[in-house]
């Protein structure tokens, strides 16, 4: 096949993507999406291995066989609450297979003496991105899987430490696209741009992994494009820019619903002076219900909306979450959930794993769009979550978590609160909804607590 | 294969699709982030065409055999599971028949 017809797929290539993108925008016409992604997808793959500078296919499909054996059952048995995790593995593999290919075009032409040219710019932008993406990548894979501790780990020195590795990582970059060339310098700059991918997620907390995760989802992307860039291949270049795109209108959506800047959740160390401060304060009363008493209540209101954090996936809560909407349900009570952007690991995990667990995802309403009825709320159901319900976040300016838009279930009739212990949340940060006159605590294990309540509602006398 | 001349097309295709994914994207429901970033994910493995080139063509020596094998590899697996896993999770969201 000539250039001529691989040109061609690969523009039909281009508009599946964009489409599948385009029906992505809803569930209804999402599935739809994916399936025209495959044939841009096969159609790309195709005309590659169609090529006539491509000789030899015996590695190519043992390659290929490979990925897929391996790529196959991940999809299937990985459980939904690890999502986050295989999303983090997956920009890992992603960063890498740009950077690897990167290393061998940027040898061709170190090998062939070429001089400064646009292509080895633009390669070193690709190793450097994807290097440092892939390492990264790692370090929130190990973070989230809690190979290593979820906690911001900090010391003296490091964003010092982290500027200088960033700096020399560059430096060798700029000059090895000015003089090609492999080698000594070339294996010292992959160690540096390596590196500076593991201290730069090393000091990030688990809660701020939302943002992180969609942050190297854009720089995997970018990547791509800077390998678009060297190849001369339109294609590369168009979905890079997709998938930047997209991870960083997820960032962005991320740290506006933080109220934070992208420099203070790379640098900010969130939640280490947080957690200092709340040491200071001493034991309060709460008020707590039974599992009894918290049925009861449940029963005899007419609208619930229920908060779920991050402590209902750890839990593994959601399937009862679910059996508990079921059972209000036929007590004729109105059961809405109320999404927080940042709830959980990744941008849009407390939907998957209610959708897995057989809500409607009409009930699934976000943050914006459920506060203005939560005046007129009587029991708001609190499972799993901390700071994204911290008046605070609201009222106390000095707190660390200001200026942070909260889901303002203080302002439901009724407040009930599923909680391990009274210890702070990820943050560190004490919660004055705690204390509230409306609020009741409900002391245990989320899905212990809930099951509990479900057979309750579901034993008690009909009404 | 590497283009070693500047390309200012190459830029504007750039451009332009940067600014047609932040319109797209924009639209997507926040129910879907989840399945939207595995999604972009597995297009992204778009870059397995980079690989192959690498792997498949004359006088590819023993360095450039090994990593783009690896390379392909990964990239395949991000494409099957990306696809795979965003339908599987899309499957899910069901629209209620409330009562």
């Amino acid at each position: 096949m000539n250039h001529l017809h691989v040109q061609a797929a690969y523009i039909v290539s281009a508009a599946c993507f964009i489409l599948s993108l385009m029906w992505m925008s809803h569930p209804s016409t999402a599935r739809r999406g994916v399936l025209v992604g495959e044939l841009g997808m096969l159609l790309a793959i195709v005309s590659a291995l169609m090529l006539k500078e491509v000789v030899s296919y015996e590695l190519i499909a043992a390659a290929l066989l490979l990925g897929s054996a391996i790529g196959a059952p991940m999809a299937y048995l990985m459980p939904m609450t690890a999502i986050p995790q295989r999303t983090a593995l997956s920009h890992a593999f992603g960063a890498l297979a740009v950077a690897l290919i990167g290393v061998v075009e940027f040898g061709k032409l170190a090998h062939a003496g070429a001089g400064f040219s646009f292509a080895s710019g633009a390669l070193m932008f690709e190793m450097l991105l994807g290097l440092l993406t892939c390492t990264a990548s790692l370090v929130a894979f190990a973070k989230l899987q809690e190979l290593m501790p979820t906690r911001p780990i900090l010391f003296k020195g490091q964003t010092l430490l982290n500027l200088a590795v960033f700096l020399a990582a560059v430096g060798l970059a700029a000059t090895l696209a000015m003089h090609p060339q492999g080698g000594l310098l070339l294996a010292a700059f992959i160690a540096l741009a390596a590196l500076f991918g593991i201290l730069l997620v090393t000091p990030i907390g688990g809660a701020d992994m939302p943002t992180v995760i969609a942050l190297l989802n854009a720089y995997a992307g970018l990547a791509a494009s800077a390998m678009g860039f060297a190849l001369g291949n339109q294609l590369l270049v168009i979905t890079g820019a997709l998938d930047g795109a997209s991870g960083f209108i997820l960032a962005l959506i991320m740290c506006k619903a933080m109220n934070r800047s992208f420099a203070n959740v790379m640098f900010g160390g969130f939640g280490q002076v947080a957690a200092i401060a709340a040491l200071g304060g001493e034991a309060r009363h709460v008020r707590s219900f039974s599992v009894e008493e918290a049925a009861m209540h449940l029963e005899h209101a007419n609208s619930v909306v229920i908060v779920p954090g991050y402590g209902m996936a750890v839990a593994q809560a959601q399937h009862k979450v679910s059996e508990l909407y079921q059972a209000l349900l036929t007590k004729s009570v109105d059961v809405r959930f109320a999404i927080h952007p940042v709830a959980g690991r990744m941008p849009g995990h407390m939907n998957v794993l209610l959708a897995e667990a057989n809500v409607p995802y009409e009930l699934l309403v976000e943050m914006d769009a459920i506060n203005g009825d939560l005046p007129n709320t009587d029991v708001a159901l609190v499972i799993g979550a901390n700071d994204v319900v911290n008046p605070a976040a609201r009222d106390d300016s000095a707190s660390a978590v200001a200026g942070m838009p909260i889901i303002e279930v203080d302002r439901a009739r009724s407040v009930m609160v599923i909680k391990r212990s009274m210890n702070p949340g990820f943050a560190g940060i004490e919660n004055e909804l705690y204390h509230l006159d409306k609020t009741h605590m409900l002391f245990g294990d989320a899905k212990a607590f809930v099951s509990g309540m479900i057979k309750e509602i579901n034993g008690g006398s009909p009404g | 294969m590497t283009s070693t001349t500047f390309d200012s097309d190459l830029v504007l295709i750039f451009l332009l699709a940067a600014f047609l994914g932040y319109q797209l994207i924009k639209r997507v429901s926040s129910l879907l982030h989840s399945p939207l970033m595995s999604l972009t994910n597995a297009i992204a493995a778009v870059a397995v065409v980079g690989a192959i080139t690498i792997l498949g063509e004359d006088g590819a020596g023993p360095m450039a055999k090994v990593l783009g094998f690896i390379a392909v590899t990964a990239a395949t697996v991000n494409l099957v599971s990306g696809f795979l896993i965003t339908d599987r999770m899309l499957k899910m969201f069901k629209k209620g028949s409330r009562p």
